[in-house]
């Protein structure tokens, strides 16, 4: 169960009407590295994992959806008051003609989203280390589109969920070490 | 059967939108909506016209595009 608060994790400002950058922001919304995968590959493998490390991540899995739900904004803030016509200079004509403006899991060249992204194969290291991999592939991806906008409040929301990237990464690193210790331990029965 | 099928919402205009506002949004509620199970004997369009229309009786008939502003009217 969830408890929602009717508000964002970090600010979103969108101060440039630059609707293009809508489109290439969808790759952290329903990309292979974006935000839903990650909360989806998270919140999914918890349940086939060693108890120690289920909290988090039940918890970093939780904190990608309130990413989601920033770039969602972002996106949205972007494109909610463009025309048609201006959808399609900024490179959205085919999102339109299927979705109007309404946001879309897909990636930034528009392949929808699938659960092929993620996996979960129920070894603790192999699930561990693809979530780490995860991690720093968002935080590039993150890089990629603070140097594709030079817009400085809306890199300020982006420079801080790159942030959160590197601290997830921390943890998951934390956790493969968590589970490998565990074999040295001394136990006496 | 002709201008109540655009219904117009007004969406939220924040004080720090990057973009300019579209104030007004529009979407269609065609007539199908509002017959369950089409009656017998409705009146008919004159067949040429019907053809042109795509319709036969003039209370499924659904223009298109929304008369009012929103998403550019006749702009595109």
């Amino acid at each position: 169960m969830w408890i929602y608060e009717k508000k964002l994790q970090y600010p979103v400002r969108v101060s440039k009407c630059d609707p293009r950058m809508a489109k290439f922001l969808a790759e952290q919304y329903g990309g292979a590295d974006g935000e839903l995968a990650a909360a989806l590959r998270y919140l999914n493998q918890r349940y086939t994992i060693p108890d120690q490390v289920i909290g988090l991540l039940t918890d970093i899995g939780t904190e990608e959806f309130a990413h989601l739900e920033m770039i969602a904004t972002m996106i949205y803030k972007l494109t909610k008051d463009a025309t048609p016509k201006q959808l399609e200079e900024a490179g959205l004509g085919a999102h339109f003609a299927s979705h109007d403006s309404a946001l879309f899991y897909n990636n930034a060249a528009g392949v929808p989203w699938t659960a092929a992204y993620i996996q979960a194969k129920g070894d603790p290291l192999a699930d561990l280390y693809e979530d780490i991999a995860a991690e720093e592939k968002a935080r590039a991806t993150y890089q990629w589109l603070i140097d594709m906008t030079d817009d400085v409040d809306l890199q300020d929301s982006l420079k801080f969920l790159r942030e959160r990237e590197v601290v997830h990464a921390m943890r998951f690193k934390e956790a493969v070490q968590l589970i490998v210790d565990d074999r040295e331990q001394k136990k006496v029965y | 059967m002709n201008n109540n099928q655009c219904r117009v919402y007004y969406p939220f205009v924040g004080p720090f939108d990057p973009c300019p506002p579209i104030r007004v949004k529009t979407y269609v509620v065609p007539p199908n909506q509002f017959i369950p199970f089409q009656p017998m004997n409705l009146p008919q369009y004159p067949l040429p016209e019907a053809l042109r229309r795509g319709t036969l009786w003039p209370a499924l008939f659904s223009p298109y595009p929304c008369p009012p502003v929103g998403k550019g009217g006749g702009d595109y």
